[in-house]
């Protein structure tokens, strides 16, 4: 027969999410998020540069509601991605690899990013 | 590039119910991936209910049951019953491990049985593992040497030097692993995939191989080796208890170690 026609197993459609994997592509979104937030950090330095009106108007932006949460947001992907950055640079040592250490630092990337980030909003809000 | 959807020909119908026999006080229900070759219908999701009362404690004693005694159509690999000929690897419950040592009652609520994940399907619960078996045969998996056999004696090696093969020698090649990662689901055209660079490992640190060199640098591609992003599926699934993950570290490791002089 031809082969080409065998169907494709399902994958994504079945897999159960795995903390492994649910930990893996949140690095990859946050990065990806770290890059959005970036050129809004651009757009903020240029409007400095353009002067006064300019910027005022980019602080009045930066104020509204939907805009600071996306800020907390940008600052939660920032701490994830920085501390699961480190963890990826502890396995390349070839250390803290076995399941119940990988699973630990997964959790504590997660609970320390979070803390982090409630500690600095909670210092400029 | 990666494609999340299943292609047309290979999504999911409603299939077939299977009601279990009358009198039945203890019944679960299997819900069991189906595709025939011949039909040229799309796969479909048959569905039988098990009197666990009249049934082994093990997934593949459910699927023999039913091959058995309801729908003698329903095709799947099995050998050893034991966990240790890797046959009766599935996609259960969400995960993949071997039917012969899961029990059914480690699952709550259906029996969930699909071919291993991102794989081409002959029939049924039977995947084509011709690219896996490939990809294994490439990187020469025996002993290479340059140095004349003792001509005594085996080639030894010291209970040290053995026990750098422990975690390594016990993988079984079922492909749990390598179908569980979505590295392997995206690129498993080049990439390796966890067994395969775990079986490389198990030849680079044995100590009486001799090419450990010329295995690096078989390696030494961008999609061989280093698609691996360190996901780690593959040691959450492995049904030997192996770690793909590290193996796979200490071969980046050695690439480095070379490098730096």
């Amino acid at each position: 027969m031809d082969t080409n026609q065998r169907p494709l197993s399902p994958h994504l459609q079945v897999y159960r999410p795995q903390w492994t994997s649910v930990l893996s592509i949140l690095h990859r979104i946050t990065g990806v998020l770290l890059s959005v937030g970036t050129v809004l950090m651009v757009v903020w330095l240029v409007a400095l540069a353009q002067g006064e009106a300019a910027y005022s108007a980019m602080l009045q932006f930066m104020g509204n509601p939907i805009v600071l949460i996306a800020l907390v947001g940008w600052t939660l992907a920032l701490f994830y991605h920085l501390l699961n950055g480190i963890r990826h640079l502890t396995w390349d040592t070839g250390a803290m690899l076995e399941l119940k250490p990988a699973r630990a630092s997964g959790w504590a990337v997660v609970v320390v990013s979070v803390v982090l980030t409630a500690i600095v909003w909670g210092g400029l809000l | 590039m990666a494609e999340f959807r299943l292609p047309k020909n290979s999504r999911i119908s409603k299939g077939k119910h299977h009601p279990a026999p009358e009198g039945a006080k203890n019944v679960k229900t299997f819900r069991i991936y189906r595709w025939d070759p011949d039909s040229g219908q799309n796969p479909r999701v048959d569905s039988y209910d098990i009197d666990l009362d009249d049934c082994g404690p093990m997934v593949l004693d459910g699927l023999i049951k039913i091959k058995n005694e309801v729908d003698p159509t329903l095709t799947f690999r099995r050998s050893c019953r034991e966990g240790i000929c890797g046959s009766c690897a599935f996609n259960i419950d969400g995960t993949n491990t071997l039917a012969c040592t899961k029990g059914i009652d480690e699952i709550s609520g259906d029996v969930k049985l699909y071919p291993l994940p991102h794989m081409p399907v002959v029939k049924d619960l039977v995947p084509d593992l011709t690219h896996f078996y490939a990809q294994y045969a490439s990187i020469r998996p025996w002993i290479r040497t340059q140095s004349p056999a003792p001509p005594d004696k085996e080639r030894l090696q010291t209970p040290e030097d053995r026990e750098y093969l422990d975690g390594l020698y016990e993988c079984i090649l079922c492909a749990c692993c390598t179908t569980s990662c979505p590295s392997y689901w995206w690129n498993g055209d080049r990439y390796l995939g966890p067994a395969v660079l775990l079986q490389a490992y198990r030849w680079l640190v044995d100590s009486r191989d001799e090419a450990t060199g010329e295995r690096l640098d078989e390696l030494e591609d961008p999609f061989k080796l280093y698609r691996c992003h360190t996901i780690m599926n593959c040691a959450q699934t492995c049904p030997k208890g192996l770690n793909p993950a590290k193996a796979i570290a200490e071969i980046k490791k050695m690439m480095l170690a070379r490098q730096s002089l």
